[in-house]
Protein backbone atom coordinates (compact mmCIF):
# COMPACT_ATOMS: atom_id res chain seq x y z
CA UNK A 1 0.00 0.00 0.00
CA UNK A 2 1.46 3.35 -0.95
CA UNK A 3 0.72 6.77 0.68
CA UNK A 4 -0.10 9.50 -1.95
CA UNK A 5 2.43 11.34 -2.12
CA UNK A 6 1.10 14.69 -1.52
CA UNK A 7 0.80 13.48 2.41
CA UNK A 8 4.61 13.26 3.11
CA UNK A 9 7.05 15.95 2.15
CA UNK A 10 10.03 15.47 0.02
CA UNK A 11 13.45 16.15 2.77
CA UNK A 12 16.89 16.43 1.99
CA UNK A 13 17.85 15.48 5.73
CA UNK A 14 18.80 11.77 4.64
CA UNK A 15 21.62 13.30 2.14
CA UNK A 16 22.77 15.75 4.85
CA UNK A 17 22.69 13.42 7.42
CA UNK A 18 24.88 11.05 5.66
CA UNK A 19 27.56 12.92 5.36
CA UNK A 20 27.49 14.32 9.02
CA UNK A 21 27.66 10.73 9.85
CA UNK A 22 30.68 9.77 7.43
CA UNK A 23 32.62 12.77 8.80
CA UNK A 24 31.75 11.54 12.26
CA UNK A 25 33.50 8.71 11.73
CA UNK A 26 36.42 10.00 9.77
CA UNK A 27 37.12 12.24 12.19
CA UNK A 28 36.70 10.02 15.30
CA UNK A 29 38.83 7.17 13.50
CA UNK A 30 41.21 9.51 12.05
CA UNK A 31 41.72 12.70 13.54
CA UNK A 32 43.09 12.23 16.83
CA UNK A 33 46.33 10.06 15.83
CA UNK A 34 46.88 13.27 13.06
CA UNK A 35 46.34 15.73 16.07
CA UNK A 36 49.30 13.84 18.05
CA UNK A 37 51.32 13.63 14.53
CA UNK A 38 51.22 17.85 13.82
CA UNK A 39 50.97 18.81 17.76
CA UNK A 40 53.23 16.63 19.89
CA UNK A 41 55.30 14.37 17.76
CA UNK A 42 56.21 17.35 15.62
CA UNK A 43 57.54 19.88 18.52
CA UNK A 44 58.95 16.63 20.19
CA UNK A 45 61.23 16.45 17.37
CA UNK A 46 60.01 12.86 16.60
CA UNK A 47 58.71 13.46 13.02
CA UNK A 48 61.07 15.68 10.93
CA UNK A 49 60.04 18.51 8.51
CA UNK A 50 61.17 15.60 5.53
CA UNK A 51 59.47 12.88 6.74
CA UNK A 52 56.40 15.26 6.79
CA UNK A 53 56.51 16.41 3.73
CA UNK A 54 56.90 13.23 2.45
CA UNK A 55 53.88 11.55 4.22
CA UNK A 56 51.88 14.30 2.64
CA UNK A 57 53.12 14.10 -0.82
CA UNK A 58 52.55 10.13 -0.72
CA UNK A 59 49.52 8.98 -2.64
CA UNK A 60 47.90 7.07 0.42
CA UNK A 61 48.63 10.42 2.60
CA UNK A 62 46.58 12.32 -0.31
CA UNK A 63 43.80 10.41 0.19
CA UNK A 64 44.11 10.24 4.21
CA UNK A 65 44.28 13.90 4.13
CA UNK A 66 41.52 14.68 1.30
CA UNK A 67 38.89 12.51 3.62
CA UNK A 68 40.29 14.02 6.44
CA UNK A 69 39.92 17.58 5.20
CA UNK A 70 36.16 16.64 3.53
CA UNK A 71 34.21 14.53 5.12
CA UNK A 72 34.36 16.50 8.61
CA UNK A 73 33.80 19.67 7.08
CA UNK A 74 30.30 18.18 6.42
CA UNK A 75 30.02 16.96 10.32
CA UNK A 76 30.94 19.84 11.48
CA UNK A 77 28.42 21.99 9.02
CA UNK A 78 25.62 19.74 9.93
CA UNK A 79 26.35 19.32 13.89
CA UNK A 80 26.97 23.30 14.25
CA UNK A 81 23.94 24.74 12.18
CA UNK A 82 21.78 22.69 14.30
CA UNK A 83 23.37 23.72 17.23
CA UNK A 84 22.92 27.04 16.64
CA UNK A 85 19.24 26.44 15.57
CA UNK A 86 18.83 25.22 19.30
CA UNK A 87 20.26 27.99 20.80
CA UNK A 88 17.51 30.13 18.99
CA UNK A 89 18.51 30.35 15.36
CA UNK A 90 15.20 28.49 14.18
CA UNK A 91 14.05 30.74 11.88
CA UNK A 92 16.94 31.13 10.15
CA UNK A 93 17.89 27.63 9.57
CA UNK A 94 17.64 27.45 6.03
CA UNK A 95 19.66 30.14 5.39
CA UNK A 96 22.58 28.55 8.00
CA UNK A 97 22.34 25.30 6.15
CA UNK A 98 23.30 27.51 3.07
CA UNK A 99 26.20 28.95 4.87
CA UNK A 100 27.26 25.59 6.28
CA UNK A 101 27.07 23.49 3.37
CA UNK A 102 28.26 25.39 1.10
CA UNK A 103 31.50 26.54 3.16
CA UNK A 104 31.80 22.31 3.53
CA UNK A 105 31.63 22.20 -0.25
CA UNK A 106 34.06 25.16 -0.51
CA UNK A 107 36.82 24.08 1.92
CA UNK A 108 36.37 20.19 -0.47
CA UNK A 109 37.37 21.89 -3.19
CA UNK A 110 39.95 23.49 -2.17
CA UNK A 111 41.45 20.65 -0.54
CA UNK A 112 41.06 18.49 -3.68
CA UNK A 113 43.05 21.56 -5.76
CA UNK A 114 45.94 21.61 -3.18
CA UNK A 115 46.18 18.01 -2.54
CA UNK A 116 45.85 17.62 -6.47
CA UNK A 117 48.85 20.05 -7.61
CA UNK A 118 51.17 18.77 -5.16
CA UNK B 1 -17.96 26.07 32.70
CA UNK B 2 -18.25 28.01 29.84
CA UNK B 3 -18.52 26.96 26.39
CA UNK B 4 -15.13 28.93 25.81
CA UNK B 5 -13.38 27.14 28.33
CA UNK B 6 -14.40 23.68 27.11
CA UNK B 7 -12.93 24.87 23.11
CA UNK B 8 -9.92 22.66 22.52
CA UNK B 9 -7.13 25.27 23.03
CA UNK B 10 -3.70 26.13 21.05
CA UNK B 11 -0.93 24.71 22.20
CA UNK B 12 1.62 26.81 23.31
CA UNK B 13 5.24 26.71 23.49
CA UNK B 14 7.26 27.72 26.34
CA UNK B 15 9.49 30.59 25.85
CA UNK B 16 13.27 28.54 25.84
CA UNK B 17 15.71 30.61 26.24
CA UNK B 18 19.18 29.95 24.66
CA UNK B 19 21.00 29.80 28.08
CA UNK B 20 18.58 26.31 28.20
CA UNK B 21 21.53 23.99 28.12
CA UNK B 22 23.05 25.78 31.59
CA UNK B 23 20.10 24.12 33.51
CA UNK B 24 21.20 20.75 33.79
CA UNK B 25 24.43 18.54 33.76
CA UNK B 26 23.53 16.10 30.74
CA UNK B 27 22.43 19.61 28.77
CA UNK B 28 25.50 20.81 29.68
CA UNK B 29 27.53 17.48 28.34
CA UNK B 30 25.48 17.33 25.54
CA UNK B 31 26.73 21.37 24.16
CA UNK B 32 30.06 19.85 25.25
CA UNK B 33 29.58 17.47 22.07
CA UNK B 34 27.97 19.52 19.75
CA UNK B 35 30.72 21.69 20.80
CA UNK B 36 33.66 19.42 18.97
CA UNK B 37 32.53 20.20 15.59
CA UNK B 38 34.11 23.76 15.76
CA UNK B 39 37.42 21.98 17.15
CA UNK B 40 36.94 19.57 14.25
CA UNK B 41 36.72 22.76 12.01
CA UNK B 42 39.46 24.36 13.44
CA UNK B 43 41.96 21.31 12.93
CA UNK B 44 40.67 21.37 9.32
CA UNK B 45 41.54 24.47 8.60
CA UNK B 46 45.02 23.88 9.99
CA UNK B 47 45.30 21.09 7.72
CA UNK B 48 43.98 23.63 4.57
CA UNK B 49 46.72 25.74 5.26
CA UNK B 50 49.64 22.54 5.56
CA UNK B 51 48.91 21.23 2.33
CA UNK B 52 48.67 24.37 1.11
CA UNK B 53 51.92 25.04 2.09
CA UNK B 54 53.48 21.71 0.84
CA UNK B 55 54.56 22.55 -2.67
CA UNK B 56 56.91 25.83 -1.57
CA UNK B 57 60.11 24.73 0.53
CA UNK B 58 60.51 28.12 1.85
CA UNK B 59 56.69 28.53 2.85
CA UNK B 60 56.68 24.87 4.67
CA UNK B 61 59.71 25.30 6.46
CA UNK B 62 58.45 28.70 7.97
CA UNK B 63 54.89 26.39 8.44
CA UNK B 64 57.07 23.98 10.21
CA UNK B 65 59.07 26.38 12.62
CA UNK B 66 55.50 27.51 13.19
CA UNK B 67 53.89 24.12 14.19
CA UNK B 68 56.99 24.16 16.88
CA UNK B 69 56.05 27.01 18.78
CA UNK B 70 54.02 26.55 21.83
CA UNK B 71 51.10 28.60 20.41
CA UNK B 72 51.12 25.47 17.90
CA UNK B 73 51.26 23.30 20.47
CA UNK B 74 48.56 24.85 22.61
CA UNK B 75 45.83 24.74 20.53
CA UNK B 76 46.89 21.68 19.32
CA UNK B 77 46.00 20.20 22.90
CA UNK B 78 42.97 21.79 23.10
CA UNK B 79 42.21 20.18 20.18
CA UNK B 80 43.53 16.92 20.97
CA UNK B 81 41.06 16.81 24.38
CA UNK B 82 37.95 18.00 22.43
CA UNK B 83 38.82 15.51 19.45
CA UNK B 84 39.03 12.64 21.73
CA UNK B 85 35.72 13.44 23.39
CA UNK B 86 34.37 13.33 19.81
CA UNK B 87 35.88 9.95 19.02
CA UNK B 88 34.23 8.31 22.78
CA UNK B 89 30.88 9.99 22.27
CA UNK B 90 30.44 9.17 18.45
CA UNK B 91 32.26 5.26 18.90
CA UNK B 92 29.44 4.93 22.07
CA UNK B 93 26.60 5.84 19.86
CA UNK B 94 27.80 2.90 17.25
CA UNK B 95 25.61 0.30 18.60
CA UNK B 96 22.66 2.78 18.09
CA UNK B 97 23.07 3.04 14.47
CA UNK B 98 24.21 -0.01 13.72
CA UNK B 99 21.81 -3.04 15.08
CA UNK B 100 23.15 -7.00 13.86
CA UNK B 101 21.40 -9.63 14.57
CA UNK B 102 22.90 -13.28 14.73
CA UNK B 103 19.70 -15.27 14.04
CA UNK B 104 17.64 -14.52 16.80
CA UNK B 105 19.95 -12.69 18.40
CA UNK B 106 20.94 -9.43 18.64
CA UNK B 107 24.54 -8.74 18.68
CA UNK B 108 25.05 -7.08 21.83
CA UNK B 109 25.97 -2.86 21.89
CA UNK B 110 29.10 -3.36 24.22
CA UNK B 111 30.40 -5.94 21.22
CA UNK B 112 29.72 -3.20 18.51
CA UNK B 113 31.15 -0.42 20.08
CA UNK B 114 34.51 -2.15 21.39
CA UNK B 115 34.72 -3.31 17.62
CA UNK B 116 34.56 0.23 16.20
CA UNK B 117 37.09 0.76 19.48
CA UNK B 118 39.31 -1.61 18.06
CA UNK B 119 39.69 -0.20 14.54
CA UNK B 120 39.97 2.67 16.13
CA UNK B 121 43.01 2.07 17.96
CA UNK B 122 44.44 0.02 15.26
CA UNK B 123 44.33 2.42 12.59
CA UNK B 124 45.88 5.11 15.32
CA UNK B 125 48.73 2.95 15.66
CA UNK B 126 49.31 2.14 11.83
CA UNK B 127 49.66 5.81 11.48
CA UNK B 128 51.99 6.19 14.19
CA UNK B 129 53.97 3.26 12.94
CA UNK B 130 54.05 4.63 9.22
CA UNK B 131 54.65 8.33 10.44
CA UNK B 132 57.53 7.21 12.62
CA UNK B 133 58.91 3.94 10.88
Amino acid sequence: MSAPASKYKKSNEPFWWSLFGAGGMVAALLMPVAVVLTGILVPAGWLSQAKLLELIHHPIGRLYLFALISLPLFHWAHRFRFTLMDLGLKRIGGLLGVFFYGAAFAGTAMGAWYLVRL
Amino acid sequence: MTSRELAPREYVQPIRRSSWWLSRGTYFWFMIRELTALFVFIYVLFLLALVARAPSSDSFTRFFEYMKSPTSMGWHLAVLVMVLYHTVTFLNLTPKAIVLWRGEQKVPPAAIASAHYIVWIAVSLTVLWIALG
